[in-house]
């Protein structure tokens, strides 16, 4: 019931798209374009809709694919190898790597690689790898790739990388929808959703749209005292904790009084 | 039902951390510690970063701790000459913690040292305490009487020497600043209160008498505990408020059904089963350096002022 409306909508835009567009367009919207995170946020779902605007038939060839990539927040993360050192396991090697999504998902028409090509990842950086900015290993690293390997392991593992081929839906080559599960160990920040039109492994429009995730209310109250009056904030913990161990030895002599 | 914690930034079951809270409340109403031990080792088991984990733990500490030191206030059993001097070593030792542990977060081997500290220390406390306890029961089983005799420890013959009214005792600043000293450290990158390294080291190494040790340690306990959150607040933004309260809410709870149930059975018992939950836990946590990883890499974050 959810993409029906959505759905209609996007063909209505479709149906009174101008004549004077050359080529095929994106035309696309999102279910909600803020993402609130409150105290029992548990996940979220995106939906992602739209359609491919033309003012003629579908051209012959290859048929229109669609991919669809979220980009979370970027941050350098510190990748580390452990080896065994006097018989325990120990943190030895590390790679910094510049800048990392906390969270990326890309969802498809198809396997990412049937509908790209690898020239055109290159040129607009759809694939996971692609998504991760590494730009100098220490020399005495000797295998750097696969610290950012590791990185992309790390995080489909936990859900926060994933490619799914085959969850956007494409009717009549013109509507396209997808829905996007959002963890919920969400970090907050801007997340950037990119749409590309593909054909014969060729892009041929893309669009990118803005979702903005945030902290609210208590959240975001406890996060920016934290950060931005400290001392103030680890004395409130302080006082709460006296207070909480004050009044929990005071009520309970009550009780056995 | 799910929370989302500010700080931490995961989600979690909110009766799973009053479960966890309970349990360390429980454990500490049975057995008179403070359970820091265990709480910070628990929280890297759910998923909380070891840096919030640790912070935490220290707040949480302070409110177990507060109860205590009330009822022995009342009790006339804390010795504040001696609680202050082994708090001037804390607080120094607090800060100098909670700046290695900034560095060590930096390089990548916090980790590894608070498992290792861990280790080290519940290993050699869960041993003690076994073998004294057993001994314990074994005497109690023969003859009861024997006679103490007050020794003239080494300590004794340092410079600095200072009247301890309370503790009946004229010796030397200079151990208990040290003993305060490696109490904060502890504090600060384990997340501990410390009692269980202090309490031993007043009665073995200072000669304190047994009646003023506990109130004394908790007297410290919280000034230290209490410098320590402050501090991982102010360089690290890890304290997670939502997180600490919910913990002290489980702990109170639990702390009295655990001083209910401890009524009820004897202390050499006791003592035995607290060596042997303190030495599973080190097991468990030795097991993790020992057995290869499945997983040999992992990500991690810089502190946030690196």
């Amino acid at each position: 019931m959810r993409a029906a409306f959505p759905l209609a909508l996007a063909a209505l835009l479709a149906l009174l798209a101008g004549p004077a567009a050359p080529a095929e367009r994106i035309v696309a919207g999102l279910s909600q374009t803020r993402v609130s995170i409150t105290a029992n946020f548990d996940g979220s779902e995106i939906l992602v809709f739209g359609a491919a605007r033309r003012e003629a038939p579908p051209p012959e060839g290859p048929p229109l694919e669609v991919i669809v990539t979220v980009t979370g927040p970027a941050a350098p993360v510190n990748v580390r190898k452990k080896s065994r050192v006097f018989g325990i396991w120990i943190n030895t090697e590390s790679v910094e790597i510049d800048a990392a999504p906390r969270f990326y998902a890309i969802a498809a028409t198809a396997p990412l690689f049937d509908i790209l090509s690898h020239t055109e990842d290159l040129r607009y950086r759809i694939s996971i790898p692609m998504g991760i900015r590494s730009v100098g290993a220490p020399p005495e690293v000797a295998d750097a790739v696969q610290f950012s390997e590791a990185l992309i392991r790390l995080r489909r593992a936990s859900g926060h990388y994933r490619v799914e081929a085959g969850v956007v839906a494409l009717a009549e080559e013109t509507l396209f929808q997808t829905s996007f599960e959002l963890p919920a160990n969400l970090t907050e920040g801007l997340y950037t959703i990119r749409i590309f039109l593909t054909r014969g492994r060729q892009v041929v429009d893309h669009h990118t749209t803005i979702l903005d995730v945030r902290k609210v209310g208590l959240e975001r109250f406890v996060y920016t005292l934290a950060h931005e009056r400290p001392l103030a904030y680890g004395l409130l913990a302080l006082a709460l904790a006296v207070f909480a161990g004050w009044a929990a030895s005071a009520v309970f002599r009550f009780i056995r009084a | 039902m799910q929370l989302y914690l500010p700080i931490a930034e995961v989600s979690v079951n909110i009766f799973l951390l009053l479960g966890i809270g309970g349990l360390v409340g429980l454990l500490s109403g049975l057995f008179g510690v403070g359970g820091g031990f265990l709480i910070t080792p628990l929280l890297f088991l759910i998923g909380i970063p070891p840096p919030v984990a640790v912070a935490t733990g220290a707040n949480q500490v302070v409110a177990s701790s507060i109860s205590g030191v009330l009822a022995h206030v009342r009790r006339r059993t804390v010795d504040f000459v001696m609680g202050s001097v082994l708090l001037a070593g804390g607080l120094a030792g607090s800060a100098a913690g909670v700046w290695a542990f900034n560095r060590l977060q930096d390089i990548g081997q916090i980790d590894l040292v608070v498992q290792l500290s861990y280790v080290v220390f519940l290993g050699v406390i869960g041993l003690l305490m076994f073998q004294e306890s057993l001994r314990a029961m074994l005497r109690a089983r023969r003859a009861p009487g024997r006679t103490e005799r007050r020794q003239h420890l080494w300590v004794h013959r340092l410079p600095f020497k200072a009247k301890f009214r309370t503790s009946g005792l004229y010796i030397s600043v200079i151990p208990p600043l040290l003993v305060g000293a490696s109490v904060g450290v502890l504090a600060a990158i384990m997340g501990v209160g410390g009692g269980f390294i202090m309490v031993p080291a007043m009665i073995y190494l200072l000669g304190m008498p047994t009646k003023v040790v506990v109130g004394t340690s908790l007297f410290q306990i919280v000034f230290v505990t209490g410098f320590t959150t402050v501090m991982h607040a102010v360089t690290n933004y890890s304290v997670d408020i939502l997180l600490a309260l919910i913990l002290i809410l489980g702990g109170v709870v639990g702390a009295q059904i655990g001083t209910r149930i401890g009524a009820r059975l004897r202390a050499e018992q006791l003592r035995i089963l607290l060596a042997i939950v303190v030495l599973s836990v080190c097991g468990k946590l030795l097991l993790d350096l020992v057995i290869e990883p499945d997983e040999l890499y992992s990500i991690g974050y810089r502190s946030s002022r690196g």
